[in-house]
């Protein structure tokens, strides 16, 4: 392979670290809207009374706007495909106020101190309501968050508004009983996830005017535009048709912008004033109102034989929702499926669980998407089922784990799939090689009161989702025979720009130069579900593969016309059409100039994909740590992280990923953790209370792979972006216990914890 | 009230008011390089220099560099290419908007630490906050930069 498998510079880098104006903000400078929200001080309450007269004859103020004026359709921001499994629960503005930061009433103006002032103005009155708090609590509590009539769950994902359900399923297969009644070692315990905010560096944010068709358009940092035109069309109750949403450059999603979250603000003013608008979220807003991961509360049953062989499973997950229903009935069943899975030779499981919802900040996507609840959980109790062996849990793990052995198994856990490739069982080995696990495990005595410690997970995720996922892409081959990639996947940093060029690049026997790439205007882009679920190297890349098939089909037959032969004696090596007989040829620059002159034909192809099934990349994370027993405190030594995400199209990338998704895990489990007061108003909004990892936090890192090839994936490639948040919490928390004897199974995991946890030992 | 400043050697005199913000006030004259990414000084987007050091422009007033000499990546677009492409060679820009602020930083650490140890450098750029790239691939960058200025 010349291009694929190569750590080439991402297309936009040189635009980016030379500062060049390319994000949401940057593009749409000129005069605009300011708009901004009154938000609700309250977790639960009804506007009784809302005066906004003075507010609005505030001059420089050009509307404002209360659930009065504002379209009665229930819809969700959710960015899903249709139809959502999220319930249609909210409005853009509600009379009900059910998390504090509900938004009560939009205001825009010509300058953000006038719209200041102007929210200043807006006089309230509200019925005050006992705010439901504790998701634990929530179910068939007589707070009840979401009584309205019109609640609409349009899947059947077990959604009852008046039980405060958002979702609840349950799935088995064996007979569970019998299985645990002949373990001889049962761990039974119940773990904790906070909620995280995803903390991209640039916040939410959305541009809108009307275009010269009296059109909407919309210029926003979303992963989801073509779900973001569905969702204001939903939300304001006009046709698709009349909108039109481009994405530039994104500083960062994660998940969070897989969610319409500022969009619909600025929507509705301009459609009501028909001036451009716009609407930046504060950092403290994209803390309070966000979109972030959901809290979870995950009891494991987990039976073994007594030489450690894992017989059955039994996950109950309680997920706590929040206010709104955005992803909560699909990012609970990652906790389970994606997690149980890798134990994939179990006799029996159980999997249940109920979503709740609660009148705290609504849930959304991030990197994981509920797997990462799920395997902190799982993984955990691994480890202590390790422990009661008096197994190594490395050891426990290579008995019991999916291996590259066990390719063409079916995967019960997992929707019944096939598993196609894995290399789990080597990603493991040279993980333990890497960090020298027999030398540190369970830990290394440093004097004094430090210990070095090591710890240990595995995890997995999929590869897009099965039967839903779509990805488009069309190329088109202009003058002199460069080539534009045209995508519906949105580059969020991740480089999917580049990798889709070098997966064209690769098969069209060109230059990766060669392939220009634009993405993404839903007027013109090929349809995409948009970049999240790890579809979009699985998915649209597969697109890109079909598409270049296509397109070099044309292109021979083109050619070969041309030279006055038959297809079948021509050849195309991506310079030129040759003749497989005599030495007759012709360049691909004077096919494709040819191409744009009357009497040829003008060559373009597009082809889509989606998948049958959504191909499980695998990792293997150890940590080591230096742990002071006295104070708790713990200090990162070293991670390896040895991933089979298939064949890496551009490694560098995939690296830097690994890298990022592994400081995320370790912010999650050392520190992140959304923290409310008694009346439900998050405390810590700002980086000076919910700290995220800095450089010197980290320690070092260091990542391998041990590819396997995916048959189904284009040049063997499988997913990368999720997988790797996932091993940091429970590698770290076996690593605290290899240290203290103490089992940390509420998250963060933090020295108060660790302390409180050896006194108890003694 | 009215100030006087240069951004990257060019003049701007204008009537602010006196609590604006010089990253706002750098933005609106077009230097759009320069980010925001909260507004608790603590995540380093918005670095510039102010008569060649670096500060944060999210906390400084605009009246502050009256008289004065504002750089941001745009007036010095050589080095940031230079050091950009050890950047660009490691994949450590991800989705970039931190990049800007952080370039600055490095920079002006290149010209005040001599041949600094990984944890100098660390700490010199504690205050750059990165969520996408783990920092592991802006060290090996830096490392490699460094190595090729000797
Ligand atoms: S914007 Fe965060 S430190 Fe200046
Ligand atoms: S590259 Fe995205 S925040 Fe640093």
């Amino acid at each position: 392979m010349k291009v694929v498998n190569k750590g080439l510079r991402k297309k936009d880098a040189m635009a980016l670290v030379t500062g060049k104006p390319v994000y949401t903000d940057d593009i749409t400078q000129g005069s605009s809207l300011v708009v901004k929200l009154l938000r609700s001080p309250h977790a639960h309450a009804n506007i009784e009374e809302i005066n906004i007269d003075k507010a609005k004859n505030l001059k420089g103020i050009e509307c404002v706007l209360t659930y009065k004026e504002v379209p009665s359709a229930r819809f969700t921001t959710a960015g899903q495909s249709f139809p959502e499994p999220s319930p249609y629960d909210r409005l853009i503005l509600d009379r009900r106020l059910r998390c504090v930061g509900d938004p009560v009433a939009i205001v825009a103006g010509v300058d953000e101190k006038t719209v200041n002032k102007a929210i200043s103005l807006i006089k309230v009155k509200y019925e005050i309501l006992e705010p439901l708090l504790d998701f634990r609590q929530a179910l068939d509590n007589e707070i009840i968050v979401h009584p309205e009539e019109d609640f609409n769950a349009l899947c059947d994902v077990g959604a009852d508004n008046n039980r405060n359900l958002c979702a609840a399923a349950n799935s088995e297969s064996g007979n569970l009983e019998e299985e645990f009644n002949n373990c001889v070692h049962i761990v039974e315990q119940t773990y904790s996830t906070r909620a995280n905010n995803q903390t991209m560096m640039e916040t939410f944010r959305t541009y809108t005017n009307l275009d010269a068709y009296g059109r909407l358009n919309v210029i926003s940092s979303t992963q989801v535009p073509f779900h973001i035109r569905r969702i204001l069309a939903n939300a304001l109750n006009i046709p698709k048709s009349k909108i039109r949403v481009i994405k530039p450059r994104i500083g960062g999603g994660f998940g969070a912008k897989q969610s319409a979250v500022s969009e619909m603000f600025p929507a509705i003013v301009t459609m009501v004033t028909g001036k451009p608008a716009k609407m930046i979220y504060s950092r403290k807003e994209s803390f309070t109102n966000g979109s972030p991961r959901h809290e979870a509360e995950i009891k494991v049953r987990l039976g073994a034989d007594e030489n450690g062989v894992i017989k059955a499973i039994h996950m109950y997950s309680l997920w706590n929702a929040g206010a709104y229903g955005d992803h909560g009935p699909t990012t609970v069943g990652l906790s389970g499926h994606k997690a149980m899975t890798i134990y994939n030779k179990i006799k029996a499981f159980k999997f249940n669980y109920d979503v709740v919802y609660s009148n705290t900040m609504w849930g959304g996507a991030y990197r994981g998407y509920g797997a990462t609840q799920g395997f902190f959980a799982l993984e955990s109790a691994v480890n202590e089922l390790a422990t009661k062996l008096n197994m190594d849990p490395t050891e426990l793990r290579l008995k019991n784990m999916l291996t590259e052995n066990q390719v063409g198994d079916t995967m019960p856990t997992y929707y019944n799939e096939i598993l196609n490739s894995c290399t789990l069982d080597k990603c493991l080995i040279k993980a333990k090689e890497m960090i020298e696990w027999d030398k540190k495990y369970p830990y290394v005595d440093m004097g004094g009161d430090k210990v070095r410690s090591v710890g240990v997970a595995v995890a997995m995720q999929g590869s897009g989702i099965s039967q839903v996922d779509v990805g488009a892409v069309e190329i088109k081959l202009n003058d002199d025979g460069f080539y534009t990639l045209n995508i519906g996947a949105t580059d969020m940093g991740t480089g999917c720009d580049s990798i889709l060029a070098q997966i064209a690049a690769e098969c069209l026997d060109c230059e990766y130069d060669n392939i220009v790439v634009h993405g993404v205007d839903t007027d013109t882009s090929p349809y995409d579900t948009g970049s999240y679920a790890s579809s979009t190297t699985y998915i649209t890349g597969m697109a890109v593969v079909k598409t270049c098939e296509t397109l070099k089909n044309k292109i021979l037959k083109e050619g070969a016309r041309l030279i006055d032969r038959s297809i079948e004696e021509v050849d195309f090596d991506g310079q030129k059409v040759f003749s497989l007989i005599d030495d007759k040829n012709i360049t691909l620059k004077d096919i494709a100039n040819s191409s744009l002159l009357g009497f040829n034909n003008y060559l373009t192809a597009s082809e889509s994909h989606h998948s049958p099934t959504s191909p499980p990349p695998f990792m293997a994370g150890i940590v080591e740590i230096e742990m002071d027993k006295l104070t708790g405190q713990i200090d990162l030594i070293d991670y390896v992280a040895v991933v089979d995400c298939g064949t890496p199209i551009n490694p560098n990338l995939a690296r830097v990923q690994t890298e990022g998704g592994l400081v995320q895990g370790i912010g999650m489990a050392l520190y992140e953790d959304i923290k409310y007061n008694k009346d439900g108003r998050m405390m810590n909004d700002s980086f000076l209370q919910y700290k995220i990892p800095s450089r010197l936090d980290v320690g070092n890192i260091r990542v391998a792979f041990e590819s396997s090839y995916e048959p189904t994936g284009p040049f063997g490639a499988k997913s990368i972006g999720e997988l790797v948040i996932n091993t940091p919490c429970p590698a770290i928390a076996n690593a605290v216990y290899n240290a203290t004897n103490v089992n940390i199974r509420t998250l963060p995991i933090t020295s108060e914890k660790i302390v409180m946890g050896m006194l108890e030992n003694k | 009230m009215q100030i006087k400043l240069w951004i990257n050697d060019r003049e701007f005199e204008d009537e602010i008011s006196p609590d604006t913000v010089l990253i706002d006030f750098i933005r609106s004259k077009g230097f759009l390089s320069v980010k925001r990414g909260c507004e608790t000084s603590n995540c380093g987007l918005c670095t510039v220099y102010l008569e060649g050091k670096p500060v944060l422009s999210c906390s400084t007033l605009a009246m502050r560099a009256d008289g004065k000499h504002i750089t941001t990546i745009e007036g010095i677009e050589e080095e940031a290419k230079e050091f950009g492409g050890f950047m660009a060679d490691e994949g450590a820009e991800q989705c970039g908007f931190c990049s800007p602020g952080f370039i600055m930083s490095v920079l002006a650490m290149k010209k005040e630490l001599k041949n600094p140890t990984e944890d100098e450098i660390k700490k010199y750029l504690e205050g750059n906050l990165c969520r996408c790239t783990g920092y592991m691939g802006q060290l090996r960058a830096i490392k490699k930069y460094l190595e090729s200025q000797i």
